[in-house]
C-alpha cells in the first residue's frame, strides 16, 4: 500500500473530470431523459413512450433491423477478407509493402469523401462500376436506389474502406506465429492448405476476436458513411439506429433522439458483451 | 548435361509464372483500392462540363489550379476558414489528451487494487459506448460550451482518452518501476516523479497518440456536427457536405475539396505509415 502512495488519485483527476462531465454524465442522464419529452430546458416526463415509439413506427424499426445486419455483415466479411489478404501479404512478395499500404490507405482518408466519391461511382448508368460490370456482360443494379440493396451497398464500401484495419492486424498476428512450427509441418510433409487450417488459423484467434469485436463496435456505431451515401434512403430503407438518432434530433424530438442513444448503447452492450466473453472463453480452452 | 538444362528451364518458367501471378496481383489489388482515387484526381483536374460525365478519362483541359481557387474562395473562404478551426481543434485536443491521457495512464499501470481495476474499466467502457448525443448537448448548454471551441475539444478529449489510456498504459508497462523508487529515494514527490522522470520517457508513444488523434480528429464528421454546429464553425469535413448541394453539378470542384482536405492525413500517412499501423494494431492485439 505504500508503494501506492506515490501514484497519487490526484494525476487521474483531469482525465477523470473531462472524460466523467463530457462523456459519463451524459451516457447517464440518456437513460433518464430517454423516457421524456424535452426541449433542451423543460422536460415532461411520458414513461416509455419513446420506446414504444420506436418499436411500433416503422420506419424507426427497420433501422434496428438495418443497424444488426450491417454491423455482422461488415465484421462477417472484413474477417474474411482480411485473412485472405493477410495471408496474400505475409507470403515472399517482393510488392507486398506497396500492395499492404494501398489497402490500408483508406482507412485514413475522411468517411465522408469516401462516401461520396462511391455515391458517384455507384450510379446507376453513369456510374464506372456499373460501366465496368457492362464490359463482361452484367448489367448493374442501382446500388443506392434500389431499396432492397442500398444497406448493402453501403456495407460494401464500409468493408473496402475499414478492410485495411484488419488485414494489418491479421498480419501483425500472423508474424508472431513462430517459424518451427511451419518447418515442422513441412517435414512432416503437409501442403500448404493443410498449414493454414492449422497453424495459421488457430493461432491467429486472438486477432481475429480483435477484429470481431472492433469491427462489430464500429458497425453497430455507423452514422457517417450511411449519412454521405444514401442519407438514410430511399425512403427510410438504409437508415441505421444513429442516422435515425440524427433525423430525430434534427427533428426537434430530442426524447425520442436520446432513447434511440439508449437502445443503441443497450443493443452495443447486448451484443458485443456476450460475443466478448465467448470469444475469449474458447481462447482458453486452446 | 541434359538434365541440367532441363532443371534451369524449369527454374526459370517459375520464375515467370510468379512475376506474372505478383503483376496480376498488383493489377488487382490497384483495381480494387486505387481506382477510387483515381476517379477523385482526375476528376478534381476537369473542366466543370468535363468533370459532369463522371469518367475516368483523361482530362482535356487541366484546370486543377483554377479549380482550387474556385474552391478556397467559395463562400467567403469557407474552406480556409475551415482549416483553421480543424487545426484549432485538433492540435488543441492533442495537447490536452497528452498530458491528461499520460497522467492517468500512469496511475492506472501503477497502482493495483479493486479501486483502480473499477476506474480502469470505467476509462475503457468508453470504447464500446456510443456517446449520447443530445444529453451531451445539454451538458455543453449547461456550461455555456455549445457551439463553442472549448465545447467541441472536450468532447472530443473526452472521447478520445479510452484508447489513449490504452496506449499509455501499454507503453508505461515497460517502464521498469525501480525507476520510479530509485526517484522517490532521491526525494521526488509523486508530481515530479511523474513530470520531470516519466513524461519526457514517453515521447515514442506520445508520437503515436499525436498521429492517431490527429487523422482521428481531423477527419472527425460525426461530433462537429453535432457540438459545433453553425457556418461560422464549419470543419474541414463538413465543407464537404455544403459543397455538395452548392455544387451539385460541379463535379469537378467537389473533387478538388476532396482532394485539399485528405492532403493533410496523406502526409502523414506518407511519413508515419509504420507508426500508425502499429499504434492501431496495439491495443487490439494485446486484448
Amino acid at each position: 500500500m505504500r508503494v501506492n502512495k506515490m501514484y497519487s488519485y490526484a494525476l487521474l483527476i483531469p482525465a477523470g473530470l473531462i472524460y466523467g462531465l463530457f462523456f459519463l454524465y451524459p451516457t447517464v442522464m440518456s437513460f433518464f431523459f430517454g423516457f421524456t419529452r424535452w426541449n433542451l430546458t423543460d422536460w415532461e416526463w411520458i414513461g416509455f413512450d419513446n420506446y414504444i415509439m420506436f418499436f411500433e413506427e416503422s420506419s424507426l424499426m427497420i433501422g434496428f433491423k438495418n443497424t444488426f445486419i450491417f454491423a455482422f455483415l461488415t465484421a462477417g466479411l472484413k474477417v474474411v477478407l482480411g485473412l485472405i489478404f493477410a495471408v496474400l501479404l505475409t507470403a515472399k512478395l517482393r510488392t507486398k509493402r506497396f500492395i499492404r499500404s494501398m489497402v490500408f490507405f483508406p482507412v485514413l482518408v475522411s468517411t465522408i469523401a469516401v462516401g461520396i466519391a462511391f455515391s458517384v461511382l455507384m450510379h446507376p448508368s453513369e456510374g464506372l462500376i456499373n460501366m465496368v460490370l457492362g464490359l463482361v456482360g452484367i448489367d448493374g443494379p442501382n446500388w443506392l436506389g434500389n431499396p432492397n440493396l442500398a444497406i448493402y451497398s453501403v456495407a460494401f464500401v464500409d468493408v473496402w474502406k475499414g478492410v485495411g484495419i484488419a488485414t494489418v492486424i491479421f498480419i501483425a498476428g500472423m508474424m508472431s506465429i513462430p517459424v518451427d512450427y511451419y518447418e515442422a509441418h513441412q517435414i512432416d510433409g503437409g501442403n500448404k492448405l493443410n498449414a493454414f487450417w492449422y497453424i495459421t488459423l488457430p493461432l491467429s484467434r486472438p486477432a481475429i476476436n480483435a477484429v470481431i469485436i472492433l469491427a462489430l463496435i464500429g458497425g453497430l456505431r455507423t452514422f457517417d458513411l450511411v449519412w454521405a451515401m444514401t442519407g438514410g434512403g430511399p425512403g427510410f430503407s438504409s437508415d441505421l439506429i444513429a442516422s435515425i438518432i440524427y433525423k430525430q434530433y434534427q427533428a426537434g424530438f430530442y426524447g425520442l433522439s436520446t432513447a434511440g442513444n439508449v437502445i443503441l448503447f443497450l443493443m452495443v452492450a447486448l451484443i458485443v458483451f456476450p460475443i466478448f466473453k465467448y470469444l475469449n472463453r474458447k481462447e482458453v480452452d486452446l | 548435361m541434359n538434365q541440367q538444362e532441363e532443371i534451369k528451364k524449369e527454374r526459370r518458367k517459375k520464375k515467370l509464372t510468379r512475376t506474372v501471378l505478383e503483376t496480376l496481383l498488383v493489377v488487382i489489388f490497384s483495381a480494387l483500392f486505387l481506382a477510387p482515387f483515381y476517379f477523385i484526381v482526375v476528376n478534381a483536374m476537369k473542366t466543370s462540363a468535363d468533370a459532369s460525365q463522371l469518367s475516368i478519362a483523361w482530362p482535356s483541359e487541366f484546370r486543377i489550379l483554377e479549380n482550387m481557387q474556385d474552391v478556397l474562395a467559395a463562400r467567403d473562404n469557407m474552406l480556409l476558414l475551415s482549416f483553421f478551426n480543424s487545426t484549432v481543434i485538433t492540435v488543441s485536443s492533442i495537447v490536452i489528451l497528452l498530458v491528461v491521457g499520460s497522467m492517468a495512464g500512469f496511475v492506472l499501470q501503477r497502482r493495483s487494487g479493486k479501486t483502480i481495476n473499477i476506474i480502469g474499466t470505467t476509462f475503457l467502457a468508453g470504447l464500446m459506448i456510443p456517446p449520447a448525443v443530445v444529453p451531451t448537448i445539454w451538458v455543453l448548454e449547461q456550461f455555456q460550451l455549445f457551439k463553442t471551441f472549448p465545447g467541441i475539444i472536450l468532447v472530443m478529449v473526452a472521447i478520445s482518452i479510452p484508447f489513449s489510456i490504452i496506449l499509455y498504459t501499454g507503453f508505461i508497462a515497460t517502464i521498469p518501476k525501480e525507476l520510479d523508487e530509485a526517484a522517490i529515494i532521491d526525494g521526488c514527490g509523486g508530481f515530479r516523479l511523474f513530470f520531470s522522470i516519466i513524461f519526457p520517457m514517453l515521447k515514442p508513444i506520445h508520437s503515436t497518440v499525436i498521429i492517431l488523434n490527429a487523422v482521428q480528429i481531423f477527419n472527425d464528421f460525426v461530433h462537429p456536427l453535432y457540438f459545433f454546429p453553425g457556418s461560422e464553425n464549419a470543419t474541414v469535413q463538413l465543407t464537404l457536405y455544403n459543397f455538395m448541394s452548392m455544387y451539385s453539378t460541379d463535379w469537378n470542384l467537389l473533387f478538388t475539396n476532396v482532394l485539399l482536405i485528405t492532403i493533410p492525413p496523406f502526409i502523414l500517412f506518407l511519413i508515419f505509415s509504420e507508426k500508425i499501423v502499429a499504434g492501431m494494431t496495439a491495443g487490439s492485439v494485446k486484448g
